[in-house]
């Protein structure tokens, strides 16, 4: 009979093959009785289940999810569960953000001579999930929009960097231009209100160089394309973050990439300024001041004060100077680091469960799959070779639906486990402006709070807390399935 | 003189209603709020607030779907011998009849570009085709250019009737609907909006006003063998895309991009069978030129653009004697660097090799 139409809920487990699996056929022989809702899918290792196999199941229609491995230090090959135990703790905290309950997902520890544990743990997971009773599908929401309230208070303050020594750096790029394969920038872009990518190769190249706050742009995105060539870098200091992650995961070479930093004062949210521009002919005059930017078009003046119109990010904003740098030219203002939560994540913050999931049917409708997020992210260095695009094996339909789209992103999370600098790109790059940097934001809260307040791309020689492991982690408790 | 009527802004939802009674969906622009506003078509539903802004992505799904299913496969195995498998097809096209309200003249003229390889070629797009043929398609004027607008480079305008049905003009409060194909002269007559005939000098003056606003406009006529002279110049095509970022924004929302690509999904057994996907795809993106042995002839961003510019301004015009580019701007405005396909084909055309 279909599992639908019985009483039975789905429910999918991933178990090791040398412990859980077998814990399942000891409690098997012993004639132990077992919920029959369990679908059980053998893998090698705890540390082969990739949290995407979860979460695909989960989008797909699970109602449980149940991944089960040897105990911590008793791994059959050496460390595979101590790596999948970062992970899923990781997942689990990420789950809820999606509008999941985290309680549908479980990992626990089970050696294969212990039959009756097996029987307890899946026994009382599946009357768990019975509780909770079929899992809620995104296709049934009703759409929610909402709109993060961006009216916050920055850590220093912010600016236009009308001071800043950009005739020095100039210079100093010029000076250092002939050993290097190019130096990238910005540049005015198609009008005054629109900044652009430079390359410098040469001097006359150097004077087209920009800084100030319309250069959103992450230059860091560029690098790993030129691996292998020495390459300059004008920073500001998030994107100097992800030149550091970049240096931690090995994918550039500090000896390849000569960084170049002024402090930043903070970046516009151009979206913003977009929309209260609205539609016009041609940019008439841009003036700075201390405080903001007055833009005339059409011969009508709009004033954007940085204080109102800085991108999410820059508000909570510690590093202002690039953590990492060959040049340095100014001193930033001293910022006092205070943990907060972004504004986009606050937003979902407040909301249930139901009406995250709401929230994200309503937004992901109108993603294209044009995949700017991902090319736009500069530690997304797989290019080509994304899962979204394998063919062999499918991992995602190209159906344009809820699920598939939404599963794209929790793929592009998840990947940033303990990489993501929370540059923002993902969400700058969207066409449709689909919030996704609170995923991301999510998924980094999560690393802070398992790892000691790791934060990515602030130390060139420390280990992402995902590439590794302790035998006893100080936050991560084992549940007691009592 | 063909049916001019007259709508005034209270009558929206009732004029979307009689629309609504003659085709099975119609498209309206309306606001997706977020942190980045974006506005998007959607099917008219009563009481569905509507904005007559020009949209952030072009109603191009009501041909050209993001994902379709051209056809259901089920495959059954004879119990007598296994080896002997029936399939069973069904490539009936899903074609609702649609009507579009409030498009651009750009939008309405990515349908053109569309219509010549769907339908002019030796094998008509049978799917493509249901769709156009029950489509309808009413568009507003634009009041004013843009600055990344470049409609009159490439032969369209602020009010270009080329395929629209009813072109409507803004007028204070009101709209004045003018009929332009047998289909929208056959819709107005038959709507029971007032006669707008002495509007109509009023809406003449307002798109002359949107033509005057507009900066000059280049000579693009060299443009095509320009371009088609700098194909093996790697040199100029790498300066020119430096900063892009191979993703494929600018192409799903472009009105006269149409490239797709075909996926089988399910083996074909059991409940579910299987279908073959037909799925928008773009030239920026790696799978769009990788081939079966593996080899992939467009490793980089480089000739990938190259594909693009070179599509729009030479080849295609080449095939069909007209640009595939309407100018509308949104590769340019939606970029996430501001790669501006206007600057690569000035500098084409400067370009003295």
């Amino acid at each position: 009979m279909p599992v639908l139409n019985s009483k039975e809920l789905r429910i999918v487990g991933f178990l090791c093959n040398w412990c859980a699996y077998g814990g399942a056929d000891t409690a098997g022989v012993a004639r132990a009785g077992q919920p029959t809702d369990l679908r059980i899918i053998r893998v090698p290792c705890s540390g082969r289940v990739d949290p995407l196999f979860v979460l695909k199941a989960l989008l797909e229609g699970a109602d449980g999810v149940l991944v089960s491995g040897c105990h911590p230090r008793d791994c059959h090959y050496a460390a595979g569960n101590f790596y999948a135990r970062r992970r899923l703790e990781v997942l689990k905290r990420f789950l809820p953000v999606l509008g999941i309950d985290d309680a549908r997902f479980e990992y626990a520890w089970v050696s294969a001579s212990e039959g009756q544990r097996w029987q307890h743990v899946v026994t009382s997971f599946t009357k768990r999930i019975h509780a909770m009773g079929p899992a809620p599908h995104f296709d049934d929401a009703k759409p929610l929009l909402r709109v993060a309230d961006m009216a916050l208070t920055a850590l220093r303050p912010l600016g236009t960097a009308q001071n800043a020594a950009v005739n020095e750096l100039k210079q100093v790029i010029k000076d250092k231009l002939p050993e290097l394969n190019c130096v990238i920038g910005w540049q005015q872009g198609y009008d005054g209100a629109h900044a652009t990518p430079l390359f410098m190769k040469t001097p006359e190249d150097v004077d087209k160089l920009s800084w100030g706050p319309f250069n959103v742009m992450n230059p860091a995105v560029y690098l790993p394309l030129f691996k292998g060539k020495k390459t300059g870098v004008v920073v500001k200091g998030c994107d100097s973050r992800s030149v550091v992650e970049l240096l931690q995961e090995n994918l550039i070479k500090r000896e390849d990439v000569i960084i170049f930093a002024l402090p930043c004062e903070g970046t516009l949210d151009i979206a913003r300024v977009n929309e209260k521009l609205g539609r016009y002919t041609r940019i008439n005059a841009v003036a700075y001041d201390e405080a903001g930017v007055t833009i005339t078009a059409d011969g009508k003046e709009h004033r954007f004060c940085m204080n109102d119109f800085a991108q999410g990010k820059c508000y909570g904003c510690a590093t202002p100077m690039a953590v990492l740098a060959d040049t340095r030219l100014g001193e930033p203002h001293k910022v006092n680091p205070v943990s907060s939560v972004p504004p986009e994540l606050a937003m979902l913050d407040d909301m249930a469960l139901s009406e995250r999931m709401a929230f994200w049917r309503g937004q992901m409708e109108r993603c294209l799959r044009c995949y700017a997020c991902r090319n736009a992210c500069p530690m997304c260095v797989c290019r080509d070779y994304c899962v979204s695009d394998s063919r062999n094996p499918h991992w995602m339909s190209q159906d344009a639906d809820i699920n598939q789209k939404l599963f794209f992103q929790t793929i592009h999370a998840l990947h940033l486990s303990g990489r993501c600098t929370g540059c923002g790109e993902c969400q700058r790059a969207c066409p449709v402006g689909i919030p996704i940097l609170a995923l991301r934001q999510q998924i980094a809260r999560a690393v802070a709070q398992l790892f000691d307040d790791y934060k990515a791309g602030l130390n060139p020689a420390a280990l992402p807390p995902l590439l590794g492991y302790e035998a006893h982690e100080k936050n991560i408790h084992e549940r007691d399935w009592k | 003189m063909s049916t001019i009527r007259i709508l005034a802004s209270d009558g929206l939802p009732a004029f979307l209603s009689f629309l609504s009674q003659k085709h099975q969906r119609v498209l309206v622009p309306v606001v997706k709020s977020a942190n980045k506003r974006s506005v998007i078509f959607e099917p008219w539903r009563a009481g569905m607030p509507v904005v007559l802004e020009k949209a952030t992505v072009p109603p191009k799904e009501a041909v050209l779907p993001q994902c379709e299913t051209l056809l259901t496969y089920k495959k059954s195995k004879n119990q007598e011998d296994l080896g002997d498998i029936t399939v069973s097809l069904d490539d009936t096209p899903e074609a609702l009849s649609t009507a579009i309200f409030a498009c651009r003249p750009c939008d309405a003229r990515g349908f053109r570009v569309l219509d010549r390889p769907f339908l002019n070629g030796l094998f008509p797009d049978p799917y493509y085709k249901a769709r156009r043929e029950s489509l309808t398609v009413f568009t507003i004027t634009c009041s004013s250019g843009c600055n990344t607008c470049f409609c009159h480079w490439v032969g369209g305008g602020p009010s270009s009737p080329e395929g629209s049905d009813v072109l409507m003009t803004k007028i204070e409060e009101a709209l004045m609907l003018q009929a332009i194909s047998p289909a929208g002269e056959a819709l107005l007559k038959d709507c029971d909006l007032p006669d707008g005939r002495d509007i109509f000098p009023r809406a003449e003056a307002a798109r002359k006003a949107a033509w005057a606003s507009l900066a000059p406009a280049p000579d693009l006529k060299q443009a095509p063998q320009k371009i088609a002279a700098l194909f093996g110049n790697d040199d100029f095509w790498q300066s020119q895309t430096s900063g892009c970022l191979s993703c494929g924004a600018c192409t799903y929302l472009c009105p006269a991009c149409y490239c797709f690509n075909i996926t089988d999904e399910g083996d074909g057994f059991g409940v579910h069978g299987g279908r073959r996907l037909r799925s928008w795809d773009n030239c920026m993106s790696s799978l769009f030129t990788h081939e079966a042995s593996g080899h992939n002839p467009r490793m980089l961003k480089t000739p990938r653009m190259r594909n693009r510019v070179s599509h729009k301004f030479s080849t295609y015009p080449e095939n069909w004697g007209t640009f595939s580019c309407n100018g509308c701007g949104r590769c340019i405005s939606n970029c996430p660097v501001s790669l501006d396909i206007r600057a690569i084909v000035l500098a084409a055309l400067d370009n003295a090799g």
